[in-house]
């Protein structure tokens, strides 16, 4: 009978925590081959997951297209309280988010460590930024306004009955989003701190990096379709 | 010859004594703490075993008292039109829990009853029951692999699944939910003036859907990348290819259950109208939505048990299992079509086109159902069969799981289901295919793999006589509410008229004999666990890898990884690992000219 002797029991290792996260001294997870199998592993997870995130937004615009057939004229008077320039603004914003949040990937597999962590910090800051705009032009001045979601509504000049309607889909929509924003930002951050203290990606040790760019990716396209969908309908 | 570099950094290659992977390490605290922080798939498989049996048994003390509530047919309230105006009155009492001077207390502890059973049976016992015990158990071994490909993962997907079964509970318990297992709107956003259960029990089913994508993600990336050297797509047992059909499913339909549960709480609690018709919403929107899931969800539920079957049926009729490639693509086809069907649950809201074609594609399922059943029944043709309870629960699943498909078709053509649609007849059908097929094909399972988790041999006599108490308990509780059904007895009501009730008493009955069953099981099991011979390592005379190694498994599954030399099911070439090549004789055709299979 032909066997591969597949005894290597790892020792567990005694060295401190900054040398053993150096990414030249990572080695694999004990019931992986190799460390090659190991990272195709989790990027096949990390796809498979990004195939979840989109079926869950799938739903929503699903009912965005029934209600929009159902009540054209809400959608599209909906669609004009918004602001197509901030909109606008925002895409801008999240792209250039993930063009460092590829070239963060690049770096790491190139081993610059400098431009690696100037890659996240960037990407970071257009996060907040984005954040930012979307509270401060559309969230905050909308609410005060009375066009909240369902039973809060309260805006006195609608011109469509069911425009309470195009709210609720409008803030869920956004919402959920705007929650991906933050556990997308939470991720690469994690990997800026680990990239800080520990050095802890370079040519051969990124899976972490690469998945939680694919993350970021994935976040920016979810609003490539969002903001023609809420802003440029006429 | 494949060679594998096993120079990693950190690697020690000095052999250690390992043990069977119960084995307690560090004292009865310290096996607690080991045990729930465990990344060992087969600890995790075998936690989920316990806990989806906890539920069972607390999803069957609510269809007890469901049955026994239907005994009698006490009706509550007879409306009758009487010198023009509509009077009503309370002509009995409908006796469970409920207050004498309310009659309303009965029917609202009765619809939170079958809440309950449905709720837990759906979500926190069927939809886990297969894949997530037997399947992260047996998953890697088969596949000749050390764990899954995310252990950490698999942990964490039994603690939402406890947390999200915990929430699912309580907010039945305290107060109730009884909008029935499917929340349709507007019944789960009306009822319930408090708000916070029925959010509760939505929340439930939105964390659990959590735990199965968990488990589906990580057996299909288990499946891809860690199978043994040598064993190709079709060289992976059946089971295997069940289960990873099951995961695509549970992969792609729950996120779609996910958004759904969420816009139902916000519309709860923001009433941001989606689903509600005065603010413009569209309550058929929610029942597409949930269907959407919950259709290929039943085929979550049941293609593991087909898994389960192949396996049974092969090994306890030593005999290759017939059309092997045909029975892996049905349970991929099964998985493609399950997408498309969701409609025929709501035949009656949608227009005549539309309800013919979702009628169609539902008799689409049926094919790649029958084929797996022919193929099962070709196996069984000149193979050595031996009557053990393993088997004699394939064959019931056979049985029971035929009459289940085959009563599908009715309610799946529109003209009958007009008549059959929210019958008992409805009732009888799910619970042929979930119970007769899902519950059986997982008992039989269970006891088949049984010495493998627990290296204990269980008493054969006993689980007989148990398995004789489920199949009599089951056909006679469920096979006479097709008869109901057929005569217009609706589901979900707690009175009925009086001629319903000779034929309620029998299935009430029929349940009692279920309960003694699985008592007697619950029996065998304990009584094997305590004082069951040791089980040898392959005592079926099994092929697949799981059989090579010990039984109980060494906590890294194998000593040496495994090759893959031959199929899973060639008993007409290989003596299986651990027999006497005396108690397995090959046929004479197995000579020297049919070599076993080289690896590439």
């Amino acid at each position: 009978m032909t066997t591969i002797d597949a005894h290597h029991h790892p020792v567990p290792d005694q060295r401190p925590k900054k040398e053993r996260l150096f990414w030249k001294n990572r080695g694999h997870a004990e019931h992986f081959r190799s460390h090659e199998e190991e990272f195709d592993a989790c990027k096949f997870g990390m796809w498979l997951f990004l195939a979840t995130e989109v079926l869950l937004f799938a739903g929503i615009f699903c009912a965005y297209a029934v209600f929009r057939t159902m009540y054209p004229d809400a959608w599209a008077a909906g669609s004009h309280y918004l602001n197509w320039k901030i909109g606008g603004l925002n895409t801008v914003v999240l792209l250039i988010s993930s063009f460092t949040a590829a070239m963060a990937v690049r770096c790491a597999q190139l081993d610059q460590q400098r431009w690696l962590k100037i890659n996240l910090v960037i990407t970071l800051l257009c996060a907040a930024a984005f954040v930012f705009i979307k509270l401060n032009y559309e969230y905050i001045p909308k609410l005060l306004d009375g066009k909240a979601p369902g039973t809060f509504y309260s805006y006195p000049f609608a011109h469509d009955p069911h425009e309470p309607l195009w709210w609720g889909v409008y803030y869920i929509g956004t919402g959920i989003h705007a929650l991906h924003v933050f556990i997308g930002a939470g991720l690469l951050a994690w990997v800026l701190y680990r990239a800080t203290r520990y050095k802890a990606y370079g040519p051969t040790e990124y899976t972490m990096v690469e998945n939680s760019a694919l993350y970021w990716h994935l976040v920016d396209l979810v609003w490539i379709f969002l903001f023609p969908l809420l802003y440029l309908i006429h | 010859m494949t060679t594998i570099d096993t120079n990693t950094p950190g690697a020690d290659h000095a052999h250690h004594d390992e043990g069977s992977y119960l084995k307690p390490k560090y004292g009865a605290l310290g096996t607690v703490i080991q045990w729930a922080t465990t990344i060992d798939h087969k600890k995790i498989g075998v936690m989920y075993l316990f806990a989806v049996m906890f539920m069972f048994f607390l999803g069957g003390m609510a269809a007890l008292a469901v049955r026994a509530e239907l005994l009698e047919p006490t009706r509550t309230m007879t409306t009758e039109l009487a010198d023009g105006t509509i009077q009503t009155t309370i002509t009995g009492q409908i006796p469970l829990w409920s207050d004498p001077d309310n009659a309303a207390v009965g029917s609202n502890n009765y619809n939170r009853l079958f809440t309950l059973h449905g709720a837990i049976m759906v979500f926190m016992f069927i939809v886990p029951s297969v894949p997530a015990s037997l399947g992260n158990f047996f998953l890697p071994i088969m596949l000749g692999a050390k764990d899954v490909a995310f252990p950490r993962l698999n942990l964490l997907s039994w603690y939402i699944y406890v947390f999200g079964s915990i929430f699912g509970i309580l907010s039945i318990v305290l107060g109730g939910v009884d909008t029935g297992w499917t929340f349709y709107t507007p019944y789960s956003t009306t009822t319930d003036p408090d708000h916070w259960r029925v959010v509760l029990m939505v929340l439930a089913a939105f964390v659990l859907g959590f735990s199965s994508i968990l488990t589906g993600l990580n057996f299909i990336v288990t499946v891809h990348k860690l199978r043994a050297p040598g064993m190709g797509w079709f060289d992976m047992p059946l089971f295997i290819w069940a289960v990873y059909a099951t995961s695509i499913i549970q992969v792609l339909a729950t996120p779609v259950i996910g958004i759904t549960l969420l816009l139902l709480i916000f519309e709860r609690l923001f009433h941001v109208g989606i689903f509600d018709p005065a603010l413009g919403g569209d309550p058929v929107l929610y029942q597409h939505f949930f269907w959407f899931y919950s259709h290929p969800v039943v085929y979550v539920m049941i293609l593991p048990a087909m898994g389960i079957i192949s396996e049974l049926l092969a090994v306890h009729s030593r005999k290759h299992i017939f059309g092997y490639r045909a029975i892996a693509f049905s349970s991929l086809g099964i998985a493609g079509v399950s997408f498309l069907v969701w409609g025929h649950h709501i035949f009656t809201a949608m227009g005549e086109l539309v309800s013919t074609l979702f009628s169609a594609l539902t008799f689409l399922v049926a094919i790649p159902t029958a084929i797996k059943v022919f193929n099962w029944i070709s196996t069984l043709y000149k193979g050595s069969i031996i009557l053990n309870t393993p088997m004699i629960y394939a064959l019931m699943f056979l049985f029971t799981f035929s009459i289940g498909g085959l009563t599908g078709l009715p309610l799946g053509a529109l003209a009958t289901d007009l008549h059959l649609h929210d019958s008992y007849f409805v009732v009888a059908h799910f619970h042929y295919v979930m119970m007769g097929g899902t519950v059986i094909a997982m008992i039989g399972g269970i006891h088949h793999w049984w010495p493998k988790m627990f290296g204990k041999m269980y008493s054969e006599k006993g689980a007989l006589t148990g398995a004789a108490f489920v199949f009599l308990g089951f056909n006679v509780t469920f096979f006479t509410q097709f008869f109901l059904g057929m005569q217009g007895m609706p589901r979900r009501y707690a009175s009925y008229v009086d001629e319903f009730q000779t034929l309620h008493i029998v299935s009430t009955v029929g349940s009692w004999l279920l309960l003694v069953g699985f008592l007697i099981h619950l029996l065998v099991f304990v009584h094997s666990l305590l004082a069951g011979k040791k089980a040898p390592p392959n005592p079926w005379g099994g092929l697949t890898f799981e059989w090579e190694t010990e039984s109980p498994p060494i906590e890294h599954n194998f000593h040496h990884e495994p090759l893959c030399q031959h199929g899973p099911y060639d008993f007409d070439k290989v003596v299986p690992p651990h027999c006497d090549a005396k108690d397995y004789p090959l046929p004479p055709q197995a000579g020297a000219d049919d070599a076993p299979r080289t690896i590439a």
